[in-house]
């Protein structure tokens, strides 16, 4: 089982921020779903969104990866614009998993092809893959017949078999059981542990004390609280995150939702 | 002379894909326009193949009316035309369209109904007078309406008539739009008479209660010209190939073939190559 | 007319009887017909898929239009294509008029919309699934295009065979531009439509069931393919 243990890497990566937002926004219509997000992503940190339905963590983690064009403010990768070099070096895997109607092995087959990876390495990666998906015995099996929690620990091997730097992961365990819950999130650990960045939304606020060290909260779009996820969870200081924790339905007087 | 090396070019791929000639076809071989009615009755599959064995030419029928044939042949799109129109086959040569207009033989149009016979016309050898008699009972008349020779020679009866039968195009006369087969099956379906060249009667295979009721006028009588598409009009005639069907055609060989072609033991076309 | 009995003998008979003939004319039904099918799908499974795949200035438009060739009038398809190989046509030298080239190429025309517009409709419907997917993984268009197209194998494999359909059915067209010439162009809807016209119903019907039977199979076998592919979930 993963120890909260302390990070010392961290300390040696945090002036050099690894991806980081500024002033992000995203506006539909005259929606604003996203607004005023300042948010620094470090190198080998652990970083859990939390927030009620609706508060634009999923959007947010698309705005953060790129698969979705902020209409203000921007992302930043080391430093640099978000480009699609840069995006190659990160990875997200879906509370969905998109499984391509092909066998477990192809579908990994896949990823890596797709990063130019081939021969003797893409048979190596692959094995090594399904291996830490403990795949083995489903290896030539259409990738859509494996059961739920097969499936996204197949989505978790291919988003890691390309060897992101960083890793977004929406709500991956949100319609798993128990069971394949802990399997993803031991898939999560080892992956931390090689160094992988992580970025998980999540409603399960006990998922988010096993596996984050900061947590930001969102409410109606923006950042309403941000601290250790421990401290966060234990004493909040926002009335949206207190209500949420709470079991509440909160409403912001101060922002109704047709802003 | 790009234009032609790439045509070349891809006719050669076509070829090489698998969508040229099938194994069985030979490469020389020229195209007939003619009509349904000689192709129907099965004249040709008699004739053609002595021809080809003879010269090892291939003779390709395209049967359609004598109005698209002549068309067709106008576009260049074939080498002899052998139809039934005379006045159109003489305009088309008139035009430099054509060679030269040979007659090569004659059948004959007859005029078929149902047993019931409506207008009363059976045993009639008068075929103005029976047209008249349909047009008088306002009994259902069939017209092919296609441009074809023998919608051109029943126009040419109604004339004789008098009957403005198209001014009752829709009522009792119907205008089918079509070959003589289609026609004869519209027509046979409707009780109507019908004007039809008597090679496509006989081989007919639908006739119902239908009998021949008019025959013997010599106005029925049905020339069929043959004609050598002008390939100074069409460079791609094949002229030489072309002359030497129409010879054939006109020889004596061919003309005793024609003669002796029968169906049901009729005889279906008199050859009448005028000897030059 | 004769007894419908009389008719399925008659076609039996036909089918068993081994007649060269008619075997050559079978033959060559199936030869211009899939020709046709197959590049309609060369050129209707790449169109349809990137304007299945891809946003653009026009995508309406275009969807439009494709859909709308769907229900080109095979009569003027074949006067068309008659018109541009005429010897009085643009592409008169190329000497294909009459030909069984020329069929297949009428028959291209006509199917590779009905590839088109269907493919579309399919790659669309499974791109948006794949989208977010493959716009994290990084997947440039060509590959995207492929791997959509290939991961729809299976209901593509629908979309051809509703083109096969359309082609082996099809008479106005190929009988303008292929002349129904005996031994060369003469194809089995040809050949219903002229013994049509001599009145040989019961043969014409006859031929009718050939034709009917051979679509039979060939629906049988996708499918039987798309069965077991669908057990397989793929599609």
């Amino acid at each position: 089982m993963h120890d909260p243990a302390p990070m010392p890497e961290v300390q040696n990566d945090e002036e050099v921020p690894l991806l980081g937002a500024q002033r992000l926004g995203f506006s539909a219509g005259s929606q604003r779903l996203i607004r005023d997000i300042d948010l620094t992503i470090r190198a080998g940190s652990r970083t859990v969104i939390m927030g009620a339905n609706g508060s634009g963590k999923s959007l947010l983690l698309r705005l953060l990866h790129g698969l979705i064009p902020p209409t203000e403010g921007h992302v930043e990768w080391c430093e640099r614009p978000l480009d699609t070099a840069a995006r190659n070096e990160q990875a997200m895997v879906f509370q969905r998993p998109v499984m391509m109607r092909r066998s477990v092995a192809a579908n990994l087959r896949f990823a890596l092809s797709a990063r130019g990876i081939r021969g003797a390495e893409r048979a190596a990666r692959e094995a090594e893959a399904i291996a830490s998906a403990r795949l083995e015995h489903l290896v030539n099996r259409p990738a859509r017949v494996l059961s739920g929690g097969e499936q996204q620990r197949l989505a978790m091997a291919r988003a890691l078999a390309c060897a992101p730097r960083l890793l977004f992961l929406d709500e991956p365990t949100a319609s798993l059981d128990p069971a394949s819950t802990h399997a993803i999130e031991q898939i999560i650990d080892q992956a931390h542990d090689d160094g992988v960045t992580i970025v998980l939304v999540t409603h399960d606020a006990g998922q988010a004390r096993r596996m984050g060290q900061d947590l930001v909260f969102l409410d109606a779009g923006r950042i309403v609280e941000t601290g250790p996820v421990a401290q966060v969870l234990d004493a909040p200081s926002s009335a949206a995150a207190q209500a949420w924790l709470g079991g509440r339905l909160y409403l912001d007087p101060t922002h109704s939702s047709q802003t | 002379m790009f234009r032609r090396s790439f045509f070349g070019v891809a006719a050669a791929a076509l070829t090489a894909l698998g969508l040229g000639e099938p194994a069985t076809a030979q490469s020389d071989f020229i195209i007939v326009q003619s009509t349904t009615s000689t192709q129907n009755s099965g004249l040709f599959d008699y004739i053609l193949p002595k021809f080809t064995d003879n010269t090892g030419i291939e003779v390709r029928v395209v049967a359609v009316g004598t109005g698209q044939a002549i068309r067709n042949a106008r576009n260049g799109d074939g080498d002899v035309l052998l139809v039934h129109a005379k006045p159109a086959e003489e305009k088309f040569v008139a035009d430099g369209q054509g060679v030269s207009r040979a007659d090569v033989m004659y059948n004959d149009f007859v005029i078929v109904g149902p047993a019931s016979d409506p207008a009363k016309v059976a045993g009639m050898s008068d075929a103005v007078a029976a047209l008249s008699k349909i047009a008088e009972t306002q009994a259902t008349f069939a017209s092919r309406g296609d441009d074809s020779g023998t919608h051109k020679a029943e126009l040419r009866l109604w004339d004789e008539a008098g009957v403005d039968a198209t001014a009752a195009s829709g009522d009792w006369y119907r205008e089918t739009g079509s070959g003589m087969g289609a026609t004869l099956n519209t027509g046979t379906g409707m009780n109507a008479y019908i004007l039809t060249d008597r090679a496509t009667w006989i081989s007919f295979g639908n006739k119902g209660d239908y009998d021949i009721l008019v025959e013997g006028d010599p106005t029925l009588f049905n020339q069929y010209g043959i004609i050598l598409v002008n390939p100074e009009k069409h460079p791609n005639v094949k002229a030489e190939q072309g002359q030497k069907f129409i010879d054939w055609m006109l020889s004596e060989e061919a003309q005793n073939a024609i003669a002796s072609f029968e169906v049901d033991g009729q005889k279906l076309f008199f050859p009448n190559a005028d000897k030059g | 007319m004769e007894s419908f009995t009389a008719i399925l003998a008659e076609a039996l008979g036909l089918i068993l009887s081994g007649d060269q003939a008619v075997i050559d004319i079978v033959l060559l039904s199936l030869r211009v017909t899939l020709t046709a099918v197959v590049l309609a799908c060369l050129i209707g499974l790449p169109l349809g898929a990137m304007v299945g795949a891809f946003r653009f200035p026009l995508r309406t438009a275009v969807i439009v239009t494709m859909n709308t060739m769907m229900g080109l009038p095979p009569v003027v398809v074949g006067l068309v294509v008659y018109l541009m190989l005429s010897a009085a046509g643009p592409l008169g030298p190329l000497a294909l008029l009459y030909t069984a080239t020329a069929m297949v190429i009428a028959q291209t025309i006509l199917v590779t919309p009905i590839v088109a517009a269907l493919t579309r409709q399919v790659v669309e419907d499974l791109n948006e699934e794949y989208a977010e997917q493959f716009a994290s993984m990084g997947i440039g268009p060509v590959r995207r295009i492929m791997a959509l197209l290939w991961d729809a194998r299976y209901s593509l494999l629908t979309v051809a065979l509703a083109g096969f359909g359309r082609a082996a059915a099809e008479v106005g067209a190929v009988i303008i531009v292929g002349g129904n010439i005996n031994h060369v162009t003469r194809v089995m809807t040809t050949t219903i439509a002229l013994e049509t016209s001599k009145g040989n119903l019961q043969l014409a019907l006859a031929l009718g069931l050939v034709l009917l039977v051979i679509a039979v199979v060939v629906n049988g076998l996708v499918y039987a393919i798309r069965g077991s592919a669908t057990r397989a979930a793929y599609a």
